[in-house]
């Protein structure tokens, strides 16, 4: 049960949050251009890092607003937590 | 005075005596016993029989590492508690307790049997035995295995007790009230910080409140009396939070820990009533500091199980701290100096002590004096066999050869009634290792300790691997004044004497005269795991710990391998060979001890075990006699019987009634987000499958919602109010899923669309009223106004006054019959929907639920997303293509409709079915078939909806087959487990296709 600090909030239990798994995956602006493996790359591949990990998450009991998490998934150390729309940290 | 209570302490009050039962037999003990010392000072020692081979199994120790003393708790009655460690309940007036595992008694056991096959019962016997014949394992295995074996039976009546949850935040937590908790939680609470400090024992003090040996001084002082002193101080601070009979459970990330506390389990019957009986505490601390101590471990030699054979430490807590003598005539088994103490305390209490030290000689103070008193020690001498079958009568010893790999000279008699083995200390590292630490092993001591390297906790005493008192206070000292950045921590010029521990020696199996195979040297006391088993496990090619001790069952019990693992571990890295460090250990997993459910569940139970979302017209509802069900949350009206009806009867009637006259249902649960901004259309027109950009203001339109993957997600109909205002309706189950999805993509897609989401589902109540007479109601609630086709078409909304009170109505049909959706703000909807009950009264208007909803717009066609559904439908599969705009660009999920395998012709498509005997009624969920005779029968597809309609007189489902849509008229089969039904693929559309009634 980590403490997530929400970019809008502060410093809140993990209990409010809920993740949206992998991050910058984003859609594509002219899907029908795509073909079927270009389409099913964004759709269906996600990476499952044991490391550090870029992340989206929700504060979901709490503001509803969606941010960006580097999360290393081996140990759960939050390196950074950003807005949507910030560039990724360099970590 | 019993025999063996003969020693008098601070810690039992022996002018207060309690009474007790164990298997039905009355005894006493003293307050501050627990039911093992009481057991003890009755001269009880067998409380139960082994698992496997139900051999006689006595009190092994004295704390939650116990592998044998586990008892039930008021047997048979209905609120009878399994599985509980006499080791660790406090004893109170009127305690019941029985042993457990020893069907039918604990001195005549029928399971015993499996003492004498024992050579045919190895590790894995139950895996390879009862695979075959398979027929065998219902009716002769099973039975058989559950008669003999379990642990322990459940109760049968729900808990009545009260448990309680509470969060709690502190600078320093600290973990253990032994003397390095002490010392650490001083020191932190003397620097400002708010200190907790949680034991599970009743009172702080660990193995030094007892140890009372000269040889053990600070300051001058016995340590026992020093640390009694520390503690008094320790009571007086103001920032420190102590909190006995409290266990850790759980070390969770970002130091986030649970722990159990007893409140009133040790209370007599009479007081207990009414108070909560445990409360889990959530604690969020800044720094942790583990000080949880250590377990003494067995030695393993042939029949080392007998009742009797305890550890060495436990000897001396039962003296010295109980004032109970295990036994008159004690033997200590031991492979180092710490059981010299036990032995000291008994020589010094008078009672009869021998020494037999599988070290050639130890040089150590305490060794010393111990010769000095004249104890006798056999040196260089190992058990190999014990004697006494309820309870240990003599034991043999052999010397050792040089190398301890094996045995040699005469073997030598000895009588005991009591055998105190220590196979020296394991450092309890489960909270180190639950917190996602690792652990280093140290090969001088074989014990694995602690890897530090977390900022946020520290581990310091005996858990931490320092084992004699001078290490303990002084690196305690140390450690936490660095970890909490403190420059005086108040111990620094600290004196400790104590004796040190200069030979060390280890056999993890000791030898034996007589092979392996024929020995009992038992590793998991609880499982009935012995050394053979292990060595057996590696010879079949296991060599992983974690398949080794599966395989075993060893270190799989309720004591999770307290006393076992590290001799699993050690026996394995012996036998092939390898270094113990490299093999790793077993994972230790929350919670530490059992945990009631209670405690788990807290307050949540009863009513409070989940929210229960009722509309503003549920009284009605319950006061017209309606039966519910439950969608998500919510309470639904599901019929409403009149005179007994069932299902069936009210829910024709109540379709017949919605066709033929008027039918009202409570719609208020349906899922609402009020939709604004500038950009609303185009969001609409993103979301949905179908186009928005042309919808008048004023005009409903049915929109079906994907996921990117192209299959349906949910559907309803949404209202345009304003030029930038609109009210979607979603599923009641998905609103809140919807409403998270649509927040996605505006946040994180399409953060530069103007668009407001709102969810309104709790502030408007509607009231929909359907049938051909619904249009006479509404003129008769809404005098005024004009309900023609052209002034209100269907799928349009206008504003309208209600008795001063302000509604929506909407004009859409969800049954397929002319329909009028009222919404009002929620605190009106039950005087709208008496307005209406007494508007239609002369129509004979018919509330109905939503079975009679279901059947309605079944027999119309239209799909219920989740039961028609099931996430793996597109539009095109449910014959939707009419929703699918070709024109719009993008939308979600449009994409994915052109994709190789959503374009397949032989999807399974939604069809409908009529059954060849209209009275048949086909059950939801049968599997459909083409052909009967064809092996294997390949299943095409499944019913998803069926009803009798009274509409139609003939039973009607809906399915998905497999290229269903080309099948109409086609012969099919549903194959129940008694019949084939024969049915015809037909239209999904049974009623009114060209939707005269919607317009009539
Ligand atoms: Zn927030």
């Amino acid at each position: 049960m980590f403490v997530i600090n929400c970019p809008y909030c502060g410093e809140r239990d993990q209990s409010e949050f809920s993740c949206g798994g992998e991050a910058h995956i984003v859609r594509p602006k002219q899907p029908t251009e795509l073909s079927d493996d270009e389409w099913a790359e964004y759709l269906f591949m996600r990476k499952n890092i044991k490391g550090v990990q870029f992340e989206r998450w929700n504060h979901a009991h709490g503001c509803r607003k969606w941010f960006n998490m580097v999360r290393d998934t081996s140990n759960d150390k939050i390196h950074a937590v950003y807005k949507m729309g910030e560039k990724p940290p360099v970590i | 005075m019993t025999k063996y209570r003969i020693n008098k302490t601070r810690f039992v009050d022996q002018t207060k005596t309690v009474s007790f039962t164990f298997d039905g037999k009355k005894y006493h003990g003293f307050e501050g016993d627990t039911l093992a010392s009481a057991l003890l000072s009755n001269g009880i020692h067998l409380v139960g029989r082994s698992f496997k081979y139900h051999r006689p199994r006595g009190i092994m120790s004295c704390g939650s590492e116990e592998p044998n003393a586990i008892c039930q708790i008021n047997d048979n009655t209905d609120l009878t508690e399994p599985n509980v460690r006499a080791t660790e309940i406090e004893l109170y007036e009127g305690l019941k307790a029985s042993s457990q595992n020893c069907w039918p008694s604990l001195n005549f056991d029928i399971g015993g049997i499996n003492n004498l096959i024992s050579p045919f019962i190895p590790a894995g016997f139950y895996y390879k035995t009862f695979m075959w014949p398979k027929s065998f394992w219902k009716k002769i295995y099973e039975p058989l295995i559950r008669l003999s074996a379990g642990l322990g039976k459940s109760p049968t009546q729900p808990d009545p007790d009260i448990y309680d949850h509470k969060h709690e935040h502190c600078d320093v937590l600290v973990i253990g009230g032994g003397i390095s908790g002490i010392i650490s939680a001083k020191i932190a609470a003397k620097n400002n910080l708010k200190t907790i400090l949680i034991e599970d024992k009743n009172i702080l003090g660990g193995s030094t409140i007892y140890q009372n040996n000269k040889n053990f001084i600070i300051d001058n002082k016995k340590s026992n009396e020093w640390l009694m002193n520390e503690i008094s101080e320790l009571e007086k601070l103001d920032n420190l939070i102590i909190k006995t009979r409290t266990s850790l459970a759980a070390f969770h990330s970002y130091n986030y820990l649970l722990a159990k506390e007893n409140i009133s389990d040790h209370l007599p019957l009479d007081k207990k009533n009414g108070s909560i009986r445990q409360r889990l505490w959530k604690i969020r601390a800044d720094k942790v500091i583990v000080a949880a101590g250590a377990i003494e471990r067995p030695l393993i030699f042939n029949n080392n199980d007998r009742p009797g054979i305890i550890l060495a430490n436990s000897v001396k807590k039962y003296l010295d701290f109980y004032g109970v003598s295990t036994g008159l005539n004690n033997i200590i088994f031991t492979n180092n100096d710490s059981a010299y103490e036990t032995a000291v305390s008994l020589f010094e209490k008078g009672i009869s002590v021998k020494i037999v030290d599988i070290r050639k000689k130890s040089s150590s103070n305490i060794v010393k004096y111990a010769d000095e008193l004249g104890i006798k020690i056999y040196w260089n001498s190992t058990v190999v066999n014990t004697f006494g079958y309820k309870k240990i009568k003599s034991i043999e010893i052999m010397n050792l050869s040089e190398d301890g790999s094996n045995v040699t000279g005469n073997k030598h008699k000895i009588q005991c009634d009591c055998l105190a083995i220590s196979g020296g200390w394991t450092p309890m590292v489960h909270m180190h290792t639950q917190s996602g630490g690792k652990l280093d092993f140290r090969e001088i001591d074989q014990v694995f300790v602690p890897s530090e390297k977390s900022e946020n906790h520290i581990n310091v005493g005996s858990c931490n691997g320092d084992f004699e008192l001078e290490e303990i206070v002084k690196n305690t000292n140390n450690k936490v004044k660095k970890f909490l950045n403190i420059n005086e921590g108040g111990f620094d010029k600290i004196s400790v004497l104590c004796s040190k521990e200069l030979e060390k020696k280890n056999i993890w199996l000791l030898p034996n005269t007589i092979s392996e195979s024929k020995t009992k040297s038992f590793i998991d006391f609880q499982n009935d795991s012995t050394a053979k088993d292990i060595k057996l496990a590696l010879r079949e090619g296991f060599k992983s710990i974690e398949h080794v001790k599966r395989y075993t069952t060893t270190g799989m019990a309720t004591d999770q391998g307290k006393l076992s693992n590290m001799h699993a571990l050690g026996i394995i890295a012996d036998t092939a060979g390898v270094k113990m460090g490299s093999l790793g250990t077993t994972t230790f997993r929350p919670p530490f001890t059992p945990l009631t459910f209670g405690a788990i569940v807290g307050r949540s139970v009863g009513k409070f075990f989940d929210i229960v979302r009722k509309t503003s017209i549920h009284e009605w509802h319950v006061q017209n006699n309606a039966k519910f069900e439950n969608v998500g949350q919510w309470k639904r009206p599901w019929y409403y019987p009149i005179n007994n009806e069932n299902l069936h009867e009210a829910v024709q009637r109540e379709s017949k009634a919605a066709r033929d006259s008027a039918g009202i249902l409570d719609a208020s649960t349906l899922g609402k987000i009020d939709i604004q901004g500038s950009d609303a259309s185009e969001f609409l027109n993103r979301v949905y499958t179908n186009s928005w950009s042309k919808l008048g203001i004023g005009k409903c339109r049915y929109g079906l919602m994907l996921n990117e993957d192209g299959m349906v997600y949910d559907d309803g109909v949404t209202t345009r109010l304003g030029e930038n205002h609109y009210l979607m309706t979603t599923t009641t189950g998905g609103a809140a899923n919807v409403l998270s999805k649509l927040e996605d993509y505006l946040q994180t897609e399409w953060p530069e669309l103007d668009v407001y989401l709102t969810s309104v589902t709790d502030h408007y109540s509607t009231a929909s009223i359907c049938g051909p007479n619904s249009k006479k109601i509404l003129k008769k609630l809404f005098p005024n106004k004009d309900f023609s086709d052209e002034a209100f078409p269907h799928m349009s909304y206008q504003d309208a006054i209600i008795d001063e009170i302000e509604c929506r109505i909407m004009r859409i049909s969800f049954t397929g019959e002319l329909s009028y959706e009222i919404n009002v703000e929620s605190k009106y909807g039950k005087s709208l929907w008496e307005n209406c009950i007494a508007a239609g009264e002369e129509y004979k208007i018919t509330p109905y639920g939503t079975e009679t909803m279901h059947l309605l717009r079944a027999e119309k066609g239209f799909i219920i997303v989740g039961q028609d559904t099931d996430g793996t439908m597109t539009p095109i599969d449910l014959q939707m293509d009419w929703i699918v705009s070709k024109k719009k660009y993008d939308f979600i999920g449009k994409r994915s409709l052109y994709r190789s395998d959503t374009m397949r012709e032989d999807r399974k498509q939604l069809v409908g079915l009529l059954t060849d005997d209209p009275n048949e009624i086909l059950e939801e969920g049968a599997q459909i078939v083409s052909e009967l005779d064809k092996k294997p029968v390949e299943m095409i597809g499944h019913v998803t909806s069926s009803y009798f309609s009274p509409n139609l007189n003939k039973s009607i489902a809906l399915a998905v087959v497999k290229g269903g849509k080309k099948m109409n008229g086609q012969k099919l089969f549903v194959p129940m487990e008694n019949k084939n039904i024969n049915v015809t693929v037909s239209d999904f559309i049974f009623l009114d296709k060209d939707n005269k009634r919607i317009n009539a």
